[in-house]
């Protein structure tokens, strides 16, 4: 019963976009929504597969998805390493603190000429700057989810006298990660307008390129594929996550 | 003076079954400093013998939680001391397990090797942990959910497995903090006999917290009531009922009702005190 309610709700999150591309056509048809500003899926979709055919679309995808990757596991992996040491020693967490609490409602976009500076206007600055964005919020999380572990369950670890690595692998680990991941999901989508609007300003490719410049030239068709092409990114993404945590996670996804 | 767990000294010989087991002394715990110092524990001191079973019953705020946790070693008293004399058969069991509230279980780990805890702790092969814990398993009629997660498990049934993991690191002594607290009426008389029908089969030395009344006398052999502010032993009753017991039938005794009658009134003094005193504390 379990597996067909997961496979309901996955079947649920597939069919809601499929019935709003449905409604655009239809309205498109029939004239309600204009041509001129917003072409209508099929047209997008004929653009999108020449785009495909060129190779165009692949370069620009090809040049997010790997500044994404890269900056997001920067970002990612000392973010929860940091985040695990604060989270269980409260003199590096009195150190940490205030240099986080100060950096961290920057919107990280401001820095990218500062990043810009030292990585260069290639591919390192926007590395960089998506590094930056997911670096705080999963340390944040990394942080808050290692200090909200239960009390009782470090107290049965200690009176079964569990050494330290045991009880970093075995209760501190898994008791932080549910907080973890929701961290990690955040800075996803944070890593997603981070690196598209670095690509608006500063990139010779990319998708937020691809959508700067067919805007500039109004090449609209174009615009859309870009903006298609970043949602798909976009939901592919999350679904790794999710597919992920599920993994990970087994006795969250279970008890629902 | 510091709380010597389990210290093998020379001059006292290991317990023999029925000898001393546990032997509490001069037990003080204090938290804060000058006036808003405050003594949540003080001057208790008892000796339990080999395989009895004792229960701590007291108002809210009386340290006895405070006391079992001393008794585990998750806290230091301010004075006092804790002595468990290790068994003879020099097989280097735990001196303790605990038991704890509803929540005590790790949710991200299945029932096996939630019970199996305490023995990966002690290296032992994932092989050999099965192998000792899967007989528990069976005794609480849990092997069939030995892989689920203590998240699909009732309020009971995870409390059995809480249970076994304590048992199945074979302590010197077992320690339960109000298991059986946040289940229902019914379900909680079940555990009772259960956890009676495992204590007449290893007869382990057992120190159990409760809320309440009738449930301290099914259990145990002797009954600690403590007083509040400061918590102390106020009185320690004897038990006097053949074992083994069921519980269902011990409440039909007249001698229970009895028994029951002047737990109550020696808490409802202490009860009534703990009041009079936080409404004097009130502006």
């Amino acid at each position: 019963m379990r597996l067909a309610k997961t496979a309901q709700e996955r079947l649920l999150t597939i069919l809601t976009p499929v019935a709003v591309l449905a409604l655009w056509q239809i309205l498109s048809q029939l004239g309600v929504i204009s041509a001129r500003y917003v072409p209508s899926p099929a047209q997008i979709f004929q653009t999108g597969w020449q785009l495909i055919l060129t190779g165009e679309l692949l370069i620009d995808v090809a040049a997010s998805l790997y500044r994404l990757a890269i900056g997001f596991a920067l970002g990612a992996i000392p973010g929860i390493l940091i985040g695990m040491v604060m989270g269980l020693n409260r003199f590096v967490r009195a150190m940490l603190d205030p240099l986080i609490a100060a950096i961290y409602p920057v919107p990280k976009i401001a820095l990218l000429p500062l990043l810009m500076l030292f990585f260069g206007i290639g591919d390192g600055s926007k590395i960089a700057v998506v590094a930056v964005a997911v670096f705080f919020l999963v340390a944040i999380n990394t942080t808050v989810g290692v200090m909200g572990i239960d009390r009782v369950y470090l107290d049965v670890a200690r009176n079964f006298a569990t050494p330290w690595p045991k009880l970093f692998r075995r209760v501190i680990l898994p008791g932080a990660l549910p907080t973890i991941f929701a961290g990690l999901r955040i800075s996803l989508g944070v890593a997603f307008i981070v690196l598209v609007s670095a690509e608006f300003v500063a990139s010779r490719a990319g998708i937020g390129f691809l959508i700067w410049t067919s805007w500039q030239t109004l090449v609209i068709d174009n615009m859309f594929v870009g903006i298609i092409a970043i949602t798909v990114l976009g939901l592919l993404a999350s679904f790794v996550l999710k597919e992920l945590e599920r993994h990970l996670i087994p006795w969250r996804s279970d008890d629902r | 003076m510091n709380v010597r767990l389990g210290e093998r000294s020379g001059d006292t010989s290991p317990a023999r079954s029925g000898g001393e087991k546990v032997r509490i002394e001069g037990l003080g715990k204090s938290f804060g400093a000058g006036s808003r110092r405050t003594t949540a524990l003080q001057d208790f001191s008892l000796t339990i013998d080999d395989g009895e079973f004792i229960c701590i019953v007291g108002p809210s705020g009386c340290g006895k939680t405070t006391a079992l946790r001393i008794v585990a070693g998750l806290e230091q008293p301010t004075v006092g001391s804790v002595r468990v004399v290790p068994s003879s058969d020099q097989v280097g069991r735990p001196l303790n397990a605990m038991v704890f509230q509803e929540h005590g279980l790790f949710p991200w780990l299945t029932v096996i090797d939630n019970v199996a805890f305490g023995l990966e702790v002690r290296g032992l092969s994932r092989r050999e942990r099965h192998r000792q814990v899967e007989p528990f398993l069976k005794t609480i009629g849990l092997l069939k959910f030995r892989d689920h997660y203590p998240g699909q498990l009732s309020g009971g049934m995870r409390q059995r497995v809480s249970l076994a993991r304590a048992l199945v690191t074979d302590p010197e002594v077992l320690l339960m903090d109000e298991p059986f607290a946040a289940l229902d009426a019914q379900n909680r008389i079940l555990m009772q006999d259960e956890l009676l029908r495992l204590w007449e089969d290893a007869r382990k030395t057992v120190v159990f917290i409760t809320h309440s009344i009738d449930e301290a006398i099914a259990l145990s052999d002797r009954i600690v009531v403590m007083s509040a502010n400061p918590g102390r032993i106020k009185e320690v009753i004897p038990v006097p009922f053949a074992r083994p017991r069921s519980v269902a039938e011990l409440r039909a005794d007249v001698r229970f009702g009895e028994l029951s009658l002047h737990i109550w009134r020696s808490l409802k003094d202490e009860v009534q005190t703990a009041r009079q005193t936080e409404g004097i504390g009130m502006p």
